[in-house]
Protein backbone atom coordinates (compact mmCIF):
# COMPACT_ATOMS: atom_id res chain seq x y z
CA UNK A 1 0.00 0.00 0.00
CA UNK A 2 2.79 2.75 0.57
CA UNK A 3 4.58 3.16 -2.33
CA UNK A 4 7.55 5.62 -1.77
CA UNK A 5 6.94 7.24 -5.58
CA UNK A 6 3.40 8.02 -5.14
CA UNK A 7 2.82 11.75 -4.29
CA UNK A 8 0.50 13.58 -4.17
CA UNK A 9 -0.92 15.34 -7.32
CA UNK A 10 1.60 18.88 -7.43
CA UNK A 11 -1.70 20.80 -8.08
CA UNK A 12 -3.72 19.56 -5.21
CA UNK A 13 -0.19 19.94 -3.41
CA UNK A 14 -0.20 23.42 -4.15
CA UNK A 15 -3.83 24.39 -3.12
CA UNK A 16 -3.22 22.45 0.03
CA UNK A 17 -0.08 24.89 0.59
CA UNK A 18 -1.75 27.74 -0.35
CA UNK A 19 -4.87 27.32 2.52
CA UNK A 20 -1.72 26.66 5.09
CA UNK A 21 -0.48 29.92 3.69
CA UNK A 22 -3.94 31.69 3.62
CA UNK A 23 -3.97 30.43 7.44
CA UNK A 24 -0.84 31.35 7.82
CA UNK A 25 -1.63 35.24 6.39
CA UNK A 26 -5.11 35.17 8.38
CA UNK A 27 -3.89 35.09 11.59
CA UNK A 28 -0.41 36.31 12.23
CA UNK A 29 -0.61 39.03 8.78
CA UNK A 30 2.72 37.52 7.65
CA UNK A 31 3.22 34.19 5.28
CA UNK A 32 5.46 31.36 6.03
CA UNK A 33 9.15 31.18 5.96
CA UNK A 34 12.15 29.12 6.56
CA UNK A 35 15.66 30.78 6.40
CA UNK A 36 14.99 33.33 9.00
CA UNK A 37 14.68 30.17 11.92
CA UNK A 38 17.81 28.61 10.40
CA UNK A 39 19.92 31.74 10.76
CA UNK A 40 18.35 32.26 14.19
CA UNK A 41 19.82 28.83 15.08
CA UNK A 42 23.28 29.48 13.91
CA UNK A 43 23.23 33.02 16.01
CA UNK A 44 22.21 30.72 19.13
CA UNK A 45 24.99 28.84 18.56
CA UNK A 46 27.19 31.22 18.31
CA UNK A 47 26.10 33.51 21.08
CA UNK A 48 26.86 30.28 23.41
CA UNK A 49 30.62 30.44 22.66
CA UNK A 50 31.12 34.28 21.83
CA UNK A 51 28.38 36.68 23.27
CA UNK A 52 30.55 39.30 22.82
CA UNK A 53 31.25 38.86 19.59
CA UNK A 54 27.21 38.55 18.84
CA UNK A 55 26.73 41.77 19.89
CA UNK A 56 29.44 43.55 17.73
CA UNK A 57 27.71 42.18 14.64
CA UNK A 58 24.86 44.51 13.68
CA UNK A 59 22.84 41.46 12.02
CA UNK A 60 23.27 39.33 14.74
CA UNK A 61 22.74 41.17 17.80
CA UNK A 62 19.49 42.26 16.01
CA UNK A 63 17.85 39.09 16.83
CA UNK A 64 19.39 38.64 20.70
CA UNK A 65 18.34 42.33 21.26
CA UNK A 66 14.88 41.89 22.48
CA UNK A 67 14.56 38.05 23.21
CA UNK A 68 16.45 34.75 22.87
CA UNK A 69 17.43 34.20 19.39
CA UNK A 70 15.06 31.18 19.31
CA UNK A 71 11.93 32.77 20.72
CA UNK A 72 10.41 33.49 17.92
CA UNK A 73 7.23 32.45 15.44
CA UNK A 74 9.56 31.11 12.85
CA UNK A 75 11.25 28.78 14.59
CA UNK A 76 8.42 27.33 16.17
CA UNK A 77 6.92 27.20 12.77
CA UNK A 78 10.55 25.43 11.71
CA UNK A 79 9.79 22.97 14.56
CA UNK A 80 6.41 21.84 12.99
CA UNK A 81 8.18 21.53 9.40
CA UNK A 82 10.45 19.15 10.53
CA UNK A 83 7.84 16.89 12.95
CA UNK A 84 5.45 17.33 9.67
CA UNK A 85 8.07 16.55 7.36
CA UNK A 86 9.16 13.70 9.42
CA UNK A 87 5.02 12.11 9.39
CA UNK A 88 5.21 12.49 5.67
CA UNK A 89 8.32 10.73 5.18
CA UNK A 90 7.55 8.02 7.66
CA UNK A 91 4.02 7.45 6.83
CA UNK A 92 4.77 6.92 3.08
CA UNK A 93 8.12 5.00 3.52
CA UNK A 94 10.16 7.16 2.50
CA UNK A 95 12.33 8.16 5.71
CA UNK A 96 15.75 6.43 5.40
CA UNK A 97 19.60 7.65 5.70
CA UNK A 98 20.35 8.73 1.94
CA UNK A 99 22.79 11.01 0.29
CA UNK A 100 21.11 11.33 -2.99
CA UNK A 101 22.77 12.31 -5.98
CA UNK A 102 23.71 10.25 -9.35
CA UNK A 103 25.79 6.84 -9.13
CA UNK A 104 28.75 7.89 -11.04
CA UNK A 105 29.14 11.38 -8.65
CA UNK A 106 30.95 11.03 -5.64
CA UNK A 107 29.62 11.22 -2.01
CA UNK A 108 32.04 13.48 -0.72
CA UNK A 109 31.96 15.80 -3.98
CA UNK A 110 28.04 15.89 -2.99
CA UNK A 111 27.84 16.75 0.30
CA UNK A 112 30.25 19.50 -0.73
CA UNK A 113 28.86 21.19 -3.13
CA UNK A 114 25.10 20.84 -0.91
CA UNK A 115 27.36 22.84 1.87
CA UNK A 116 28.45 25.26 -0.98
CA UNK A 117 25.27 25.53 -2.18
CA UNK A 118 23.36 25.91 1.34
CA UNK A 119 25.86 28.76 2.32
CA UNK A 120 25.11 30.60 -1.29
CA UNK A 121 21.35 30.56 -0.13
CA UNK A 122 22.05 31.38 3.55
CA UNK A 123 23.90 34.30 2.15
CA UNK A 124 21.55 35.69 -0.29
CA UNK A 125 18.29 34.95 1.73
CA UNK A 126 19.75 37.49 4.11
CA UNK A 127 20.11 39.76 1.31
CA UNK A 128 16.69 39.32 0.28
CA UNK A 129 14.74 39.38 3.57
CA UNK A 130 13.30 35.93 3.22
CA UNK A 131 13.73 32.69 0.77
CA UNK A 132 11.84 30.35 -1.39
CA UNK A 133 9.11 30.16 1.20
CA UNK A 134 9.22 33.30 2.92
CA UNK A 135 9.98 35.68 -0.05
CA UNK A 136 8.89 33.70 -3.14
CA UNK A 137 5.90 32.15 -2.10
CA UNK A 138 4.60 34.69 0.80
CA UNK A 139 5.35 37.72 -0.35
CA UNK A 140 4.17 36.76 -4.22
CA UNK A 141 0.79 35.83 -2.79
CA UNK A 142 0.12 39.65 -1.28
CA UNK A 143 1.87 40.63 -4.69
CA UNK A 144 5.01 42.04 -3.73
CA UNK A 145 6.77 43.50 -6.68
CA UNK A 146 10.34 43.01 -5.12
CA UNK A 147 9.03 39.07 -3.94
CA UNK A 148 7.68 38.75 -7.71
CA UNK A 149 11.37 40.07 -9.05
CA UNK A 150 13.11 37.63 -6.39
CA UNK A 151 10.86 34.78 -7.99
CA UNK A 152 11.96 34.92 -11.33
CA UNK A 153 15.50 35.70 -10.22
CA UNK A 154 15.84 32.83 -8.37
CA UNK A 155 14.27 30.90 -11.42
CA UNK A 156 16.30 32.25 -13.53
CA UNK A 157 19.78 31.71 -11.32
CA UNK A 158 19.00 27.96 -10.84
CA UNK A 159 19.01 27.63 -14.90
CA UNK A 160 21.71 29.77 -15.37
CA UNK A 161 23.63 26.99 -13.27
CA UNK A 162 22.01 23.55 -13.92
CA UNK A 163 24.30 22.60 -16.79
CA UNK A 164 27.51 23.08 -14.80
CA UNK A 165 25.55 20.74 -11.98
CA UNK A 166 24.31 17.78 -14.07
CA UNK A 167 27.11 15.50 -13.54
CA UNK A 168 26.00 15.57 -9.81
CA UNK A 169 22.41 13.72 -10.55
CA UNK A 170 23.69 11.19 -13.45
CA UNK B 1 -11.53 44.18 9.37
CA UNK B 2 -11.62 40.72 11.44
CA UNK B 3 -8.15 39.44 9.54
CA UNK B 4 -5.03 39.28 10.42
CA UNK B 5 -5.77 39.02 14.00
CA UNK B 6 -1.71 39.77 14.24
CA UNK B 7 -0.73 37.10 17.13
CA UNK B 8 2.91 38.56 17.27
CA UNK B 9 0.97 41.57 19.37
CA UNK B 10 1.88 41.07 23.02
CA UNK B 11 -1.05 40.31 24.43
CA UNK B 12 -1.23 37.27 21.87
CA UNK B 13 1.98 35.98 21.49
CA UNK B 14 1.84 32.99 23.35
CA UNK B 15 -1.60 32.23 21.18
CA UNK B 16 0.63 32.75 17.96
CA UNK B 17 3.81 30.56 19.00
CA UNK B 18 1.13 28.00 19.34
CA UNK B 19 -0.81 28.63 16.37
CA UNK B 20 2.99 28.23 14.80
CA UNK B 21 3.68 24.40 15.16
CA UNK B 22 0.20 23.05 13.84
CA UNK B 23 1.14 25.27 10.95
CA UNK B 24 4.38 24.29 10.14
CA UNK B 25 3.68 20.86 10.78
CA UNK B 26 1.15 21.40 8.02
CA UNK B 27 3.63 23.25 5.95
CA UNK B 28 5.93 20.45 6.57
CA UNK B 29 3.53 17.63 5.90
CA UNK B 30 2.42 19.26 2.49
CA UNK B 31 5.68 19.98 0.96
CA UNK B 32 7.06 16.10 2.00
CA UNK B 33 3.91 14.62 0.37
CA UNK B 34 4.30 16.54 -2.82
CA UNK B 35 7.56 15.39 -3.31
CA UNK B 36 10.14 18.33 -2.31
CA UNK B 37 11.56 15.84 0.37
CA UNK B 38 14.01 14.60 -2.45
CA UNK B 39 16.60 16.97 -3.97
CA UNK B 40 16.52 14.78 -7.11
CA UNK B 41 12.86 15.32 -7.42
CA UNK B 42 13.59 19.15 -6.79
CA UNK B 43 16.54 19.87 -9.33
CA UNK B 44 14.29 17.84 -11.86
CA UNK B 45 12.53 21.42 -12.31
CA UNK B 46 15.65 22.75 -13.90
CA UNK B 47 16.63 20.11 -16.12
CA UNK B 48 13.04 20.39 -17.81
CA UNK B 49 12.05 16.46 -16.22
CA UNK B 50 10.05 17.19 -13.53
CA UNK B 51 8.02 20.66 -13.33
CA UNK B 52 6.27 19.47 -9.33
CA UNK B 53 8.27 23.07 -8.13
CA UNK B 54 6.84 25.39 -10.79
CA UNK B 55 2.97 23.16 -10.12
CA UNK B 56 3.45 23.32 -6.41
CA UNK B 57 4.68 26.72 -5.67
CA UNK B 58 2.41 28.50 -8.49
CA UNK B 59 -0.81 27.03 -7.46
CA UNK B 60 -0.06 27.56 -3.68
CA UNK B 61 0.55 31.23 -4.45
CA UNK B 62 -2.36 31.69 -6.76
CA UNK B 63 -4.67 29.86 -3.89
CA UNK B 64 -3.60 32.14 -1.24
CA UNK B 65 -3.59 35.25 -3.40
CA UNK B 66 -7.31 34.66 -4.49
CA UNK B 67 -8.65 34.09 -0.64
CA UNK B 68 -6.80 37.41 0.26
CA UNK B 69 -8.06 39.37 -2.70
CA UNK B 70 -11.29 37.96 -1.86
CA UNK B 71 -11.68 38.36 1.57
CA UNK B 72 -10.18 41.73 0.95
CA UNK B 73 -12.64 42.59 -1.31
CA UNK B 74 -15.11 41.30 1.02
CA UNK B 75 -14.14 43.90 3.80
CA UNK B 76 -12.79 41.17 6.27
CA UNK B 77 -9.37 41.11 5.21
CA UNK B 78 -6.33 43.85 5.26
CA UNK B 79 -4.16 42.86 3.01
CA UNK B 80 -2.41 46.14 2.95
CA UNK B 81 -1.40 44.70 6.42
CA UNK B 82 -0.01 41.58 4.78
CA UNK B 83 1.74 43.66 2.14
CA UNK B 84 3.39 46.20 5.04
CA UNK B 85 5.86 43.08 5.37
CA UNK B 86 6.91 43.04 2.48
CA UNK B 87 8.78 45.63 1.05
CA UNK B 88 10.40 45.75 -1.96
CA UNK B 89 14.27 46.44 -2.17
CA UNK B 90 15.32 45.75 -5.84
CA UNK B 91 18.46 45.23 -6.36
CA UNK B 92 19.10 42.83 -3.33
CA UNK B 93 16.14 40.95 -4.10
CA UNK B 94 17.44 40.41 -8.02
CA UNK B 95 20.87 39.37 -6.97
CA UNK B 96 20.01 37.50 -4.08
CA UNK B 97 17.69 35.95 -5.66
CA UNK B 98 19.83 35.02 -8.49
CA UNK B 99 22.51 33.46 -5.67
CA UNK B 100 19.74 31.87 -4.18
CA UNK B 101 18.60 30.11 -7.68
CA UNK B 102 22.19 29.07 -7.99
CA UNK B 103 22.74 28.04 -4.46
CA UNK B 104 19.45 25.99 -5.01
CA UNK B 105 20.78 24.07 -7.94
CA UNK B 106 23.98 23.46 -6.27
CA UNK B 107 22.79 21.59 -3.11
CA UNK B 108 19.32 20.29 -4.58
CA UNK B 109 17.75 22.14 -1.94
CA UNK B 110 16.23 25.68 -1.05
CA UNK B 111 16.53 26.47 2.68
CA UNK B 112 12.69 25.34 3.57
CA UNK B 113 13.10 22.27 1.68
CA UNK B 114 16.49 21.47 3.12
CA UNK B 115 15.01 21.21 6.31
CA UNK B 116 12.33 18.60 5.09
CA UNK B 117 15.17 16.45 4.10
CA UNK B 118 16.55 16.96 7.27
CA UNK B 119 13.47 15.49 8.63
CA UNK B 120 13.38 12.93 5.45
CA UNK B 121 16.87 11.70 6.70
CA UNK B 122 18.43 12.95 3.58
CA UNK B 123 22.26 13.63 4.33
CA UNK B 124 22.58 15.79 1.56
CA UNK B 125 19.78 17.99 3.78
CA UNK B 126 21.73 17.93 6.31
CA UNK B 127 24.79 19.20 4.53
CA UNK B 128 22.34 21.69 3.07
CA UNK B 129 21.14 23.25 6.33
CA UNK B 130 24.99 23.15 7.72
CA UNK B 131 25.37 25.59 4.49
CA UNK B 132 22.60 27.52 5.19
CA UNK B 133 23.35 28.30 8.56
CA UNK B 134 27.14 29.21 7.36
CA UNK B 135 26.04 31.31 4.92
CA UNK B 136 23.64 33.23 7.06
CA UNK B 137 26.17 33.97 9.59
CA UNK B 138 28.83 34.66 6.68
CA UNK B 139 26.30 37.39 5.77
CA UNK B 140 26.08 38.95 8.87
CA UNK B 141 30.23 39.29 9.32
CA UNK B 142 30.13 41.29 6.06
CA UNK B 143 26.62 43.00 6.02
CA UNK B 144 28.80 46.03 7.28
CA UNK B 145 30.92 46.00 4.24
CA UNK B 146 28.53 46.04 1.67
CA UNK B 147 27.46 49.31 2.18
CA UNK B 148 23.88 50.76 1.04
CA UNK B 149 23.34 48.00 -1.66
CA UNK B 150 21.12 45.76 1.03
CA UNK B 151 19.11 48.64 1.26
CA UNK B 152 19.14 49.86 -2.66
CA UNK B 153 16.46 50.36 -4.72
CA UNK B 154 13.67 50.45 -2.04
CA UNK B 155 10.70 51.06 -3.05
CA UNK B 156 8.81 50.80 -0.20
CA UNK B 157 5.38 48.51 0.02
CA UNK B 158 5.18 48.34 -3.84
CA UNK B 159 2.65 45.89 -5.20
CA UNK B 160 1.77 44.30 -8.90
CA UNK B 161 -1.88 46.42 -8.76
CA UNK B 162 0.48 49.74 -7.68
CA UNK B 163 3.03 48.65 -10.39
CA UNK B 164 0.60 47.87 -13.38
CA UNK B 165 -2.65 50.68 -12.37
CA UNK B 166 -4.82 47.92 -11.72
CA UNK B 167 -7.63 46.86 -8.96
CA UNK B 168 -6.06 43.62 -7.32
CA UNK B 169 -9.13 41.64 -8.37
CA UNK B 170 -7.69 42.16 -12.23
CA UNK B 171 -3.98 41.51 -11.13
CA UNK B 172 -5.20 38.59 -9.36
CA UNK B 173 -7.33 36.91 -12.54
CA UNK B 174 -4.15 38.06 -14.89
CA UNK B 175 -1.85 35.95 -12.60
CA UNK B 176 -4.23 33.46 -12.74
CA UNK B 177 -4.24 32.98 -16.35
CA UNK B 178 -0.16 33.54 -16.53
CA UNK B 179 -0.26 29.97 -13.72
CA UNK B 180 -2.49 28.29 -15.85
CA UNK B 181 -0.36 29.20 -19.26
CA UNK B 182 2.88 28.47 -17.37
CA UNK B 183 1.17 25.21 -16.01
CA UNK B 184 0.56 24.02 -19.57
CA UNK B 185 3.28 24.93 -21.03
CA UNK B 186 5.84 23.28 -18.12
CA UNK B 187 3.75 20.31 -18.82
CA UNK B 188 4.60 20.08 -22.59
CA UNK B 189 8.77 20.85 -21.77
CA UNK B 190 8.12 17.82 -19.63
CA UNK B 191 6.36 15.77 -22.52
CA UNK B 192 9.33 16.98 -24.66
CA UNK B 193 12.52 16.37 -22.40
CA UNK B 194 10.98 12.93 -21.03
CA UNK B 195 8.96 11.68 -24.09
CA UNK B 196 6.22 10.13 -21.91
CA UNK B 197 2.58 11.56 -21.19
CA UNK B 198 1.98 13.58 -17.32
CA UNK B 199 1.21 11.08 -14.50
CA UNK B 200 -1.32 13.25 -13.37
CA UNK B 201 -4.53 12.24 -14.41
CA UNK B 202 -6.17 15.30 -16.00
CA UNK B 203 -9.57 15.00 -14.30
CA UNK B 204 -8.10 16.54 -11.34
CA UNK B 205 -5.95 18.98 -13.34
CA UNK B 206 -8.90 20.56 -14.96
CA UNK B 207 -11.10 20.74 -11.85
CA UNK B 208 -8.44 22.61 -9.83
CA UNK B 209 -8.02 25.25 -12.77
CA UNK B 210 -11.52 25.36 -13.16
CA UNK B 211 -11.93 25.86 -9.36
CA UNK B 212 -8.93 28.81 -9.53
CA UNK B 213 -11.12 30.35 -12.41
CA UNK B 214 -13.99 30.45 -10.63
CA UNK B 215 -12.40 32.03 -7.76
CA UNK B 216 -11.14 35.19 -10.05
CA UNK B 217 -14.20 35.37 -11.34
CA UNK B 218 -15.20 35.91 -7.13
CA UNK B 219 -12.48 38.15 -6.74
CA UNK B 220 -13.69 40.19 -9.88
CA UNK B 221 -16.83 40.70 -8.01
CA UNK B 222 -15.79 41.82 -5.53
CA UNK B 223 -15.34 44.74 -7.23
CA UNK B 224 -18.73 45.67 -7.57
CA UNK B 225 -19.38 45.97 -3.87
CA UNK B 226 -19.63 49.08 -2.07
CA UNK B 227 -16.06 49.55 -0.74
CA UNK B 228 -15.85 50.45 3.20
CA UNK B 229 -13.50 53.63 3.51
CA UNK B 230 -9.98 52.17 3.86
CA UNK B 231 -9.62 51.67 7.67
CA UNK B 232 -5.29 52.54 6.76
CA UNK B 233 -3.70 53.68 3.93
CA UNK B 234 -0.34 53.09 3.68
Amino acid sequence: MRDPNRFWNPYLGGVALGLVLLAAFLVMGKGLGASGATFRTGVWAVNAVAPAHVANVPAMSAVTEENHPLNDWLVFEVVGVLIGGAIGALTSGRFGRELTKGPTFSSGGRVALAIAGGVMMGFAAKLTRGCTSGQALSGGAVLSVGSWAFMFSVFAGGYAAAWFNRRQWR
Amino acid sequence: MIFPFESLSDERRALGLAVAVPVGIAFGFVLERSGFGSSRKLVGQFYGTDMTVLKVMFTAIVTAMLGMVILSGAGVFDMSAAQFNYPTFLWPMVFGGLLLGVGFITSGWCPGTSLVGVASGKLDGVATVGGVILGGLLYAEVEPKLGAFPNSGKLGTFTLPQLLHLPPPVVAALVVAIAVGAFLGGEKVEQLVTGTQPAEPPTVRRRVFYALGALAVVALVTLALPTPPPSSDF
